[in-house]
């Protein structure tokens, strides 16, 4: 058996949690094994047919007071007791930040070893196989793990979705107790970013600037071609951000972000190494920049050499005219 | 404040990483090494809280002997001790094999302490696992990746990063906690600190001491390591602005069918 965490955040189901699910389906089915997705949380029932739909073949909710708040203690004590008496062969979350946290925690106390961020899953004598990034994506590593359950973060943005599964399914509910009684941490608030729907790695379309932005408030400029473009958002290499032209949530390289959206779009970033360690993952990148010696465009698909202020304000009008259409 | 900081020794950022002939590790010949990027940040952490709260300050490194250089760097920095636990096996890639030798070291020899701080993720094996699960071993809160820390007797806050906010969490005290960056401006060595740290003596514990041969066993098995696909580089245009913007959408639409 498969279980899929599933992370919700403002009572909706996180994307990254459909595609580790999309993903655990198919791997499953090479496998044999069903697919159980696991969710916190009380009146999410709702979220069933989506979750069947995206390949879990039960949901078992997890209910109780003590789950109403994210803690990565309690949650990986209540997974872990779940993870035994369902013998879950294979556990995976999706790279959030919530499963980068839990997802050690939980292999730490079922004693296993885990698999981290990985970009590739696949079956080898019917044992999973997994591909990760390492030394920020200079290189590749294949791995097995050797004790059960398997545990692995999955990256987001990598693994197709697929929502053909059906909307049947079977549905558990557990009461869970508080039963957890060593010390644990809560979470007594979130402090949204203003404007920033979506974090980087999270978004489809990154649209990002570099020292060539100039000034901080230049980056309206490209906030703005956000708004335009459905899921998207704003990115920034380290000179920008150390300009303290934006946030360090919104960098992009070897000390910031990984991302790997459908579209990268770069302004003004010449293209260091750091910076191409976070983005070289991205499907199609696109490059606005005046120098046509600028080691972007050894990576991008498509290179302008302009200057991205004469170029901005007419990419901003032609995509309003095709996207509006 | 006991306070204990856990400290790798990693191949410097800027390396051009080559992969071996067998093609089960990366050449480490001729690399420049140096402690890992986010756990300057924690040491930097520690050093803040003991000159606000008093107490002590020890870094710790797994790893082999050359990583006494990056625990004198934390002396230099302010550290009071320094420790290495010797492990001369190559980068295993395991998460759970470091944090069951650090875990077992704390509870032998630091048992009473009031935080462990970490680094968010090392630079290497990029896990972000070890401070997880050494909190999980040690039954003791967490919190990740941690950019705003206070603390006021036995109870902490910290704001960790998530996406697009900041969470604020609260937890009992003792703790494990990793750094971010934005949690603070590492400080330089003074010379004085240099030369100070020169003259002290940093234990070395080996891990077989304090691991056991089964936990020393690897639970990750490498299939293979390999340099990444090389991208194939795409178009360069120069044209007025207003074609190459239509260029590009053009693009993206019919060629890359991303929009
Ligand atoms: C340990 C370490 C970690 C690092 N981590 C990161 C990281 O995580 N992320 C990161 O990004 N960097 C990182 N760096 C820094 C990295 O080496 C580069 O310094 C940085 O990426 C450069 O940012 P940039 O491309 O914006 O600036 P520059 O290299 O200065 O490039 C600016 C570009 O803008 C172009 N330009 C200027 N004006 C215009 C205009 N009007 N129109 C069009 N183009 C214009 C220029 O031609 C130039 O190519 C790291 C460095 C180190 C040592
Ligand atoms: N060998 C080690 N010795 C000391 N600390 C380590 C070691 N490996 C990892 N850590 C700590 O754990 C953090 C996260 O590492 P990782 O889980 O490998 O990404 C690092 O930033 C260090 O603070």
């Amino acid at each position: 058996m498969f279980l899929v965490f599933i992370e919700i955040r403002e009572g909706k189901v996180k994307k990254s949690s459909l595609e580790a699910l999309a993903e655990a389906r198919r791997r499953a089915e090479e496998l044999g094994w069903p697919v159980a997705a696991a969710i916190f949380g009380s009146g999410l029932e709702v979220q069933a047919p989506l979750l069947f739909s995206h390949g879990a073949n039960k949901v078992v909710f997890l209910e109780g007071e003590s789950l109403a708040d994210y803690s990565p203690e309690v949650y990986a004590f209540h997974l872990a007791e779940l993870i035994k008496e369902i013998q879950a062969e294979a556990v995976f979350f999706a790279a959030t930040a919530m499963g980068r946290d839990l997802a050690p925690r939980l292999a730490a106390r079922l004693g296993v070893s885990l698999a981290s961020d990985c970009t590739k899953v696949s079956v080898v004598n019917g044992d999973l196989e997994f591909v990760r990034p390492i030394y920020a994506g200079k290189a590749f590593l294949t791995l097995r793990l050797k004790n059960k359950p398997r545990v692995a973060t999955l990256r987001p943005n990598v693994f197709p979705l697929a929502s053909d599964f059906g909307q049947e399914g079977e549905v558990s509910r557990r009461q869970v107790q508080a039963t957890y009684s060593r010390p644990a941490s809560r979470v007594t608030e979130v402090l949204r970013e203003e404007g920033a729907e979506l974090d980087v790695t999270e978004a489809e379309v990154v649209v990002s600037g570099g020292r060539g932005m100039k000034a901080a408030e230049n980056f309206n400029l490209l906030r703005e071609l956000c708004r335009l473009i459905p899921r998207s958002a704003v990115g920034a290499s380290r000179s920008a951000v150390d300009s303290g032209w934006i946030g360090h949530q919104h960098q992009v390289g070897q000390t910031g972000k990984t991302v790997c959206p459908n579209l990268y779009l770069a302004f003004g970033i010449s293209g260091a190494i750091q910076h191409l360690a976070g983005m070289s993952g991205s499907k199609v990148v696109v490059a606005v920049n005046k120098d046509p010696e600028a080691p972007i465009f050894k990576i991008a698909d498509l290179g302008v050499v302009a200057d991205l202020f004469q170029v901005i304000p007419h990419l901003q009008a032609e995509l309003k005219k095709v996207l509006t259409e | 404040m006991n306070i204990l900081v856990f400290v790798k020794r990693v191949p410097d950022t800027e390396s051009r990483i080559r992969v071996s002939p067998d093609g089960l590790r990366i050449v480490e010949e001729g690399l420049n090494f140096i402690i890992s990027p986010y756990d300057e940040y924690a040491v930097e952490e520690a050093l803040r809280l003991r000159e606000a709260k008093g107490g002590k300050v020890t870094a710790v490194s797994v790893g082999p002997e050359e990583a006494l250089l990056i625990l004198r760097k934390c002396l230099a920095m302010g550290a009071d001790e320094a420790l290495l636990v010797k492990d001369t096996s190559p980068e295993t890639f395991d998460g759970l094999r470091t944090a069951e030798a650090i875990a077992s070291l704390v509870r032998t020899k630091f048992p009473d302490f009031d935080l462990l701080l970490f680094g968010k993720q090392s630079f290497g094996a990029d896990n972000g696992q070890v401070p997880a699960m050494v909190a999980e071993l040690l039954q003791v809160p967490q919190v990740n990746v941690v950019v705003k820390l206070q603390v006021e007797g036995k109870q902490g806050v910290a704001f960790r990063e998530v996406e697009g906010a900041q969470e604020k969490v609260t937890f009992p005290l003792p703790a494990v906690i990793s750094a971010q960056k934005g949690l603070n401006e590492p400080r330089y060595e003074t010379l004085k600190g240099i030369m100070a740290a020169k003259r002290k003596e940093i234990p070395v514990i080996p891990v077989e001491e304090i691991v056991s041969a089964a936990k020393l066993q690897p639970g990750v098995e490498v299939v293979k390591v390999e340099p990444p696909a090389a991208k194939q580089a795409g178009r360069v245009i120069q044209l007025p602005p207003e074609e190459a913007a239509r260029e590009i959408v053009r693009f993206l639409r019919e060629e890359a069918k991303v929009l």
